[in-house]
This record gives C-alpha cells, structure tokens and sequence, in this order.
C-alpha cells in the first residue's frame, strides 16, 4: 500500500472579512472550508464539486501551497504544501480554467521553453515531451501564435500542455472545461481518458459539468460551505437523493399523454403529444422498460435520455440535510 | 551558479522578445522615455535660470545629482518597476501562478517584466554625466574614480530596493498604489535635488529611513569636496553601500511578511 497522494485531516480554512471603514471597522471571520478530511490515492480520479462559494477553490489553494490552512493538516504528494512549495511544484500540474497560467504575449511554444528552463527539463527531455503533447493535444497549428489570439479551447489545451510538460504525479484541473463548445468539450475530455490510461497521473478535477464527472472521475466529493457533504461515487449518489433521469420520446402520431408508464412520471407533452418527457428513478425501473412500455402505445421515432443534472443532484443532497 | 540564473535566463528572453516583436511601439515608447528625461532635465534648468545655487550646489554639481539619481532610478524602474503593480498580479492570478511554480514569488515577480524603453531615460541621464563630470572641477583621486563609477549602480540598487518596499507594502494596501509612489517616485524626485533644501525633519527622513540622499546627494558633494548640511555630513557619500544594505533588508523582510500575509501563513 503506497501513501495517498493527497491526505486531508480536519482540513479548514478562516478568512478574517473586514467590513466599515474608520471606527466602525468591523472583523467578522467566514469559515470557507472545516473539517475535511479525505485522502485519495494514486491513480485516482475524483470530481469536487459544489456549489459556487462552496470552497473548491480554497481547498486547492490550500492543497497547492498558496493558502495556508488555519485548522488542520494536509498533505500533498507526501509534503506539506506551503512549507515545501517549491518541492511541491515540481511534482503537480494546476491548471485553472479562468486563469491563465501562460505569458499572455508569447507564442505556446516560447511559453514552453520558458516553462522547461523553470522546471529544468533537459532539451532531450522537452523535445519529447512537447512532441507528444502537441500532438495529442493538436496544438500543431496555433504552436507560434501568441496566446491572447488563441479561441478559449485552444488556451485551455494550451493551458493542460503547459502543466503536464513536466509530467506531474498530479494534475489539478479547476473547471478545466468552463465555457468550452461542445466539440472542444469532447476532445479535452477524450485526452484526459487517454492521459489517464497511458500514465499513473492521478487528477483531482472541479467541475459544473455532470459529463465531465461522469466520464472522467471514479470518485466524487461534494462540499457544501465548506463542509463536506458526499464521498463516494456518482451512482451512489444518485441513488443517494434519488435524482430522476428523464427520457424524452418522439413519436410518430400524436398520442395521449402517456401519463401511467410504471415507475415514471409524466413531466410534459409538446406538439399534441407528438414529443413527451417521462422521468424516472434509476433502480425502480429501466429505460428499456420504459422504452418497451411505450412503444406498445406509439410507434417510437427518436428518444434521448437527459442524465440528472450535477447542480440539481448537489441541489437535492443540499435540501436532504445530509 | 549558471544552472541556478538557467530559468531567469529563460523568463527574461522572453520578455525582450516580446517587447521587440512590436518594433514600432518600442521605439515610440522609447522617444517617449527620451522625453521625460528631457522635461526633467529642463526642470533643472528652469530652476537655475532663475537663481545660481540651490543647496551648496550651482548649475554643475546640480546637473552632477541629476546624473546620478536620474541613471539609478531609470535602471531600477527598468528592472523591478513593475513590482510595485502588485496588485494588478494579485487580482489577475498571475500571483498564483507563481506560487505554483518552483522559484521563489519575487525573484519570478522581478524578472516578470524588464521594460526597456526606460533606458531612454538612462540615455539622457548619461549624457548629462558626461557633460556634468566635464563641467565640474573635480580633485580626482582614485577613490573618487571608483566612487564616480560605483554611485549610479548603487544609486539603482537603492532605489530597486524602494521598488521591493512598495510591493511588499501593497500585500496589506490593496489599493495603496498612491502611498508606494511617495517613496519611489517621491524618494527618486528627493534625490533629483539636493537634500539641503529641504528642512531637517525631510532630509533626515530621505537620508535615513529613505535613503534617497544616497543614491546622488551624499556621493556628489563627496566627489565636489563639499562639507553637507548637519546631521547628513558628506562623508556618508562613502557609505552607499550599506545603505543598500540595509534597505534591501528592510525590503526583503517586509516582502516576506507581506508574502506571508497574502498565504495566510501569519505575519
């Protein structure tokens, strides 16, 4: 049994809020993060999720190096973040969806060099390396193009390229998919599976995106002010609060609100019956039965399947009190 | 040694690179930096239309701390100017992508920008050196030579010094921009014109505690075999050095501090 990569033991996080001005001033403390604690193993993939304000954020500052906890021990790769900061940066990959981490006037590839000078990668080593990333992460075509003219997606790669060049234990992605069109979505995604199973890379990733913890992650935490609310994994969870999946039917002829499906409830008829929208919990009944219920009422010409939305699953374990 | 500078090597390659990529804008901002020097110069000039000794010094030795400050405060603005824009890092996260690299906050923070357009500034200042050194009869001496050469370095030492201390100080003043300036921009203006004018309180706190008077003052009535006012005698024109020093402490610690007090580690 190898030690956790990550290992976080009453972890919590006070920010002093200071309010008024002059002799009004007022100090009033807000806890962001208490209590947590988790450890995750190498090789792992976990989704932390919450609400916005939750505390992600905090957390991974504190599991970086640039916040320090004010309660509580955490540590990272084995090392206590802020003390070993320097250490500590050689070994992980952060990248923040919103923030950029690159110089926002220079060409990827003069980003690059400067990256391999700071983590002191040999050019053998950088040559390789960036080879296999750029190609991976097509970066071929916008590799002399200054950063502030690429489109988000191509940053964002751009961005994952750059952390990953010293090929870190860990990978950290904070909304690593935010704003990002479907396509782009899809191909970030696609690269992290292939990460994931070429390497050991363990990644801890936060996220608003269901697919993304759904294709991505094995584990998922959630925290709720800090607190935390859920450890374990994404069906669980579901199963957990009960979260509906909705199937949504397209039929050949209008037909009457299909309202006595077993196990589903009715959530909307269109078009005179010709689309309607059936929610169902997972574990009391299937999609092929539903589908099968169905399609001996009306011919079936299309049917997708909406997935429970993350923020309404997160919604629900909040409002269950748990 | 080579193996430690490799990464700063890399950081400021870049820079230049980006800077001369835009070789037009380079070199209005240049002409412009030219500019400023001038003005300044022109102030000077002003000043001595009017009158013909300000402090102990007439038009020759004014031109002389001219020379010095102006050289040290351009080659430090170049250098580590951006520092005291800290809080510009701080909201745009560029702070944190520092903190998740493996070198230390200021020296990434230093050799973040090297802004070479300030060297029109250096340009001007040099030449009035030239002119100043000529116009000025001076009992050169060896020692006198070496300080001569010595004081525009440490005169930019000190000041990237002053730099450092704003930062530092803008950790807990997020908007404190204003009240940094006062001591680079106002120490540099101090030192543009000898300390002697101003009444003991000021020159005590620009010798002292801002060691502005170091950087030009102090070394120029060295070189011209003036005595100084009391409390700053001329002799201290020797003793840049550990005013740096000293300064450079001051600005260290409190970058720590403030460094600190950003993490939350406790100041």
């Amino acid at each position: 049994m190898t030690e956790p990569i990550i290992s976080a033991t009453g972890l919590g996080r006070d920010f002093v809020i200071r309010t008024g001005r002059g002799l009004r001033r007022r100090r009033s403390i807000t806890r962001a993060v208490a209590d947590l604690d988790f450890t995750i193993e190498a090789g792992a993939a976990v989704g932390y999720i919450g609400a916005n304000g939750a505390g992600k954020s905090t957390t991974i500052k504190m599991l970086t190096g640039i916040l320090v906890p004010t309660a509580g021990r955490v540590h990272t790769c084995g090392l206590d973040p802020h003390r070993h900061r320097r250490e500590l940066a050689r070994r992980i990959g952060v990248v923040f969806g919103q923030r950029s981490q690159l110089w926002w006037d220079l060409p990827l590839a003069e980003s690059y060099r400067a990256l391999a000078a700071i983590h002191r990668l040999g050019p053998d080593t950088l040559r390789t390396r960036r080879g296999t990333l750029v190609e991976r992460l097509d970066l071929g075509e916008f590799l002399e193009t200054p950063v502030r003219q690429l489109s988000l997606g191509q940053r964002i790669r751009g961005e994952i390229a750059a952390a990953l060049l010293h090929s870190p234990e860990l990978l950290i992605l904070d909304e690593p998919t935010i704003g990002l069109d479907v396509l782009s979505k899809e191909r970030l995604r696609q690269f992290l599976l292939e990460e994931r199973a070429a390497g050991d890379t363990t990644l801890l990733l936060t996220t608003h995106d269901m697919d993304d913890v759904q294709r991505l992650t094995d584990r998922i935490i959630v925290v709720d002010h800090g607190r935390m609310a859920y450890d374990g994994t994404l069906p669980g969870l579901v199963e957990r609060v009960g979260a509906d999946r909705v199937i949504v039917v397209d039929l050949e002829e209008t037909t009457a609100p299909l309202a006595d499906v077993a196990g589903t409830r009715l959530l909307g008829v269109e078009a005179d019956g010709l689309r309607q929208r059936l929610a169902f919990t997972p574990g009391s009944t299937t999609a092929a039965a539903v589908l099968a219920h169905v399609s001996a009422r009306a011919e079936v010409r299309d049917l997708t399947i909406e997935e429970p939305d993350i923020e309404d699953v997160v919604r629900r374990l909040y409002a269950s009190g748990t | 040694m080579g193996e430690v500078l490799a990464p700063y090597r890399a950081l400021l390659a870049s820079r230049l690179r980006s800077q001369l990529a835009y070789r037009r804008s380079f070199v209005l901002d240049l002409i412009g930096a030219v500019g400023i020097g001038v003005l300044e110069l022109a102030e000077v000039l002003v000043i001595f239309s009017s009158i013909t000794v300000l402090g102990e010094l007439d038009l020759a030795g004014a031109l002389l701390l001219f020379a010095f400050a102006g050289i040290g405060f351009s080659l430090a603005d170049m250098a580590v100017g951006h520092v005291d824009s800290l809080p510009r890092y701080l909201r745009s996260g560029t702070l944190d992508a520092f903190l998740l690299r493996p070198l230390p906050v200021l020296a990434q923070l230093i050799t973040s920008d090297l802004q070479l357009r300030r060297l029109g500034r250096t340009a001007v200042a040099a030449v009035v050196l030239v002119i100043a050194l000529s116009m000025n009869t001076i009992a050169w001496t060896p020692a006198l030579v070496v300080l001569a050469v010595l004081t525009p370095l440490f005169s930019a030492i000190i000041f990237a010094a002053l730099f450092v201390c704003a930062a530092g100080v803008q950790f807990w003043l997020v908007e404190g921009g204003e009240f940094a300036n006062a001591f680079t921009y106002g120490g540099s203006y101090a030192a543009s014109y000898p300390t002697s004018i101003f009444s003991l309180p000021m020159r005590v706190l620009f010798t002292f505690v801002v060691p502005a008077a170091f950087t030009a003052y102090l070394p120029t009535l060295v070189l011209l075999g003036h005595a100084g006012p009391a409390w700053t005698p001329a002799v201290l024109g020797w003793f840049a050095p550990v005013a740096a020093a000293g300064i450079w402490t001051v600005a260290l610690l409190g970058w720590r501090a403030g460094l600190r007090h950003y993490t939350g580690a406790g100041s």
